[in-house]
């Protein structure tokens, strides 16, 4: 797949280069997992890109040209990867992948290289270590922020909280400390469980004799269900709140009718069909579903094809400005030039939200950025 | 902790340790007769829920194709051992036993998959699906070197669980499942309930471990396992075949592990690689048993089933940490209290 992928790619860009010798293409590489545990994420990502770029196969008048390779899942792949993109395919801009620990080593490559990487995922670096790293994705307190604002709206004042043991435990449980103290809300419990557990008895039934008003989950994917199906087994009627790791629709399956009710955050495009024809990320969403449908026959349901989309999006309007300086793609003033582009990013709407980049900060998205869905009879509604 | 709560995470460890018993059962049963401490036990449980949640959403289970390419690879290997011997002649059988025998499970699940059968014959066919799993394993990996010593065995069958949670994944995917309960309603006790999924673990496993005493106690195969397990000369010497009562005993292992993963799958999410956990910790009731007294081994499977519940309550992330935990009293007091044979140098005689 790897080496089939590469060499069509590989085809491509030779007969592309020969076409146009004069004035060079703009190069994207981008690495995500094909393969290994995290391919269901990869494969989204792959398919998302590709839709981007039949959807804006032109920018300023340069062809660009895509390359993708699969990192299986591997950290050091991944940042082989990046290297392989940025010595060999000169490509203008790197992006990627599925995982945080792979995405975190293609940064670092990029950060060496000097050349503009953006993230798919939400990844942590400080500051210092982040000049050439952007990031699509949400950041946790600002997904956690909104399921908090929705828990005062519904007027809860004690909140309990059961996560993982791992960092995404830690992770959604200090985002939940810090939106909750504002909000007046009292986080009474903080429970752990391991991903692999068979069961929370023990912690749910201590968080139930505690009588919060509502329960934040923080788990994610399938094993995130089990504290929804503990809950509803001992019977807690208070409100139950998870977060965006969770929107994934093996969660739905294996919590079924216990997440009923739930209410989750999420990036707006996951339910673009149900969203208000004025609201800012609608217009972006619907073409981003029919440039997916168009290019690889199949409906889009998750949301990491969206963030490549969302990549491309902000690389293409970055990339305008950039060829403006005159600087010529494939040379390091280019380079230069588009991380200056992207950190001067303003209003570019995506499918996920709207970007305002700003040098010395990875994110670019605010409020408009995350919904809040409930869970009603095994979909996602949109709660205005 | 309310008396109410006790009574909660007792009946929730009650439940626990039936799983754990009966894994338990199987562990022990293994090593007794073969020596080899059967790491992949769980992971044959977990792929009996997998298997029965795909006939319930009206897939085929990828089982099947596992169960196919074990059946390739232990055919290939017993031929090769009778070519090597020079009973050529004996082929036709060992095709027979090992390529037609464990296609049947999956030719009877091909034809139930998909279809709207009752939720009995789904059972049945996700249980029969995986028993040819352990002892085809066995043949291909752990017979070729059956008189090695006990760490050799164990190696390899650690080994063997990586690779089957490795085919796991490959075959299952990442994600998890449940299934539908098995008995649905629940058994009020003076205003406490207990659901009736509980009372049919805790229920299986009395009645399984029941039949296993009999079985042992009662049936010339059952006391031909009991004399491998004692002493493998010694059986020889009376005619009772080694690798006929290894097979006997991986094929009743697989059943337990089948019948295990049915039982847990609609209280857990079972993942591919989630059986893992579930042998670890039997194989912790096991040891409580010195991996040879089945009446200890149970008693060690409550244990460990409850001590887990509760300690879930005390400290959800120390769970595990105190479960294994209790490892460490039972085995010093086993070194306290018992004789030392020297097995190593006993086996190297074999």
């Amino acid at each position: 797949m790897k080496n089939f992928l590469r060499s069509a790619l590989g085809v491509v860009a030779t007969c592309a280069l020969a076409a146009t010798a004069l004035a060079a293409d703009l190069k994207v590489g981008l690495s995500v997992s094909l393969s290994g545990p995290n391919a269901s994420l990869g494969v989204p990502y792959a398919k998302g890109m590709q839709a981007a770029v039949a959807y804006r196969p032109e920018i300023g008048g340069r062809k660009v040209v895509l390359t993708v390779l699969d990192d299986a899942s591997d950290p050091t792949t991944a940042g082989r990867n990046a290297r392989k993109l940025i010595e060999e395919e000169k490509v203008d801009i790197i992006m990627g992948t599925s995982g945080v620990p792979a995405a975190i080593a293609m940064a670092q490559v990029s950060r060496e290289t000097k050349t503009p990487m953006i993230g798919l995922t939400p990844i942590g670096l400080p500051p210092a270590e982040a000049e050439w790293l952007f990031t699509v994705a949400q950041p946790t307190p600002l997904m956690v922020n909104a399921v908090v604002e929705k828990m005062k709206a519904n007027g809860v004042k004690t909140v309990a909280y059961i996560g993982f043991t791992d960092a995404w435990g830690d992770l959604v449980y200090d985002a939940l400390l810090k939106a909750t103290e504002p909000a007046g809300i009292k986080v009474v419990a903080n429970e752990r469980y391991a991903r692999p557990d068979p069961s929370v008895t023990g912690q749910v039934l201590k968080i139930v004799a505690l009588r919060p008003d509502a329960v934040m989950t923080g788990g994610a994917g399938t094993p995130g269900a089990l504290p929804f199906l503990a809950l509803q087994e001992r019977g807690f009627k208070g409100g139950i709140y998870g977060n965006h790791g969770m929107i994934n629709p093996d969660f739905l399956r294996v919590a079924g009718a216990s997440a009923s009710g739930a209410y989750l955050p999420t990036g707006p495009v996951i339910v673009a069909d149900q969203l208000p024809a004025n609201y800012p990320t609608r217009k972006a969403s619907d073409d981003f579903r029919a440039a997916f449908l168009k290019v690889n026959g199949t409906p889009s349901t998750d949301a990491f094809s969206a963030y490549s989309f969302d990549g491309y999006l902000v690389f293409a309007d970055a990339a305008t400005r950039a060829l403006a300086t005159k600087a010529e793609p494939g040379t390091p003033a280019f380079r230069v030039a588009l991380r200056d582009a992207i950190a001067n990013t303003k209003e570019v709407v995506g499918t996920h939200g709207v970007y305002n980049f700003k040098a010395g900060n990875v994110y670019g998205v605010d409020e408009r950025a995350r919904v809040v869905v409930r869970v009603d009879n095994g979909t996602w509604k949109y709660v205005p | 902790m309310t008396p109410e709560v006790a009574l909660i995470l007792g009946i929730d460890g009650l439940a626990n340790g039936a799983v754990y018993l009966l894994a338990g059962l199987g562990l022990v049963l293994i090593f007794s007769v073969t020596r080899v401490v059967f790491v992949p036990f769980g992971d044959v449980a977990a792929f009996a829920a997998l298997s029965l949640a795909a006939f319930e959403a009206g897939r085929l289970p990828a089982t099947i194709g596992l169960v196919a390419t074990l059946a390739v690879l232990a055919l290939a290997v017993e031929i090769r051992s009778l070519v090597v011997r020079g009973e050529t002649r004996r082929i036709p059988r060992a095709a027979l036993g090992w390529g037609v025998l464990p296609a049947l499970p999956c030719l009877a699940a091909w034809a139930i998959a998909g279809r709207a059968v009752p939720a009995t014959l789904q059972v049945a066919a996700a249980v029969a699906l995986v028993v040819p799993i352990i002892p085809l394993v066995a043949r291909v990996a752990l017979q070729p070197i059956a008189d090695a010593s006990v760490l050799v065995l164990l190696i390899a069958s650690l080994a063997l669980h990586y690779l089957l949670s490795g085919l796991g994944l490959l075959f299952f995917g990442p994600e998890g499942s449940r299934t539908a309960p098995l008995a649905g309603g629940a058994l009020s006790l003076g205003g406490f309930s207990v659901s009736g999924q509980v009372l049919l673990m805790v229920g299986a496993s009395l009645v399984l471990s029941g039949l296993f005493f009999l079985a042992f106690e009662r049936t010339v195969a059952g006391k031909a396992l009991r004399a491998t397990a004692i002493n493998r000369i010694g059986a020889r010497l009376v005619g009772i075949r080694p690798a006929r009562t290894a097979l006997l005993a991986y094929v009743c292992a697989s059943l337990l592990a089948g019948l295990i993963g049915i039982l847990v799958a609609p209280v857990t999410t079972m993942y591919y690689d989630s059986g893992f956990l579930i042998g670890l910790k039997a194989f912790v009731a096991a040891i409580i048993g010195g991996l040879v007294s089945y009446p200890l081994t149970a008693l060690g499977a409550i244990a460990v089933g409850v001590v887990e519940s509760f300690a879930s309550f005390w400290s959800g992330a120390l769970k595990d940490v105190i479960v294994f935990s209790l490892l460490i009293p039972v085995l010093l007091l086993r070194s306290f209290f018992s004789a030392h044979p020297d097995e190593e140098e006993e086996e190297i005689d074999e």
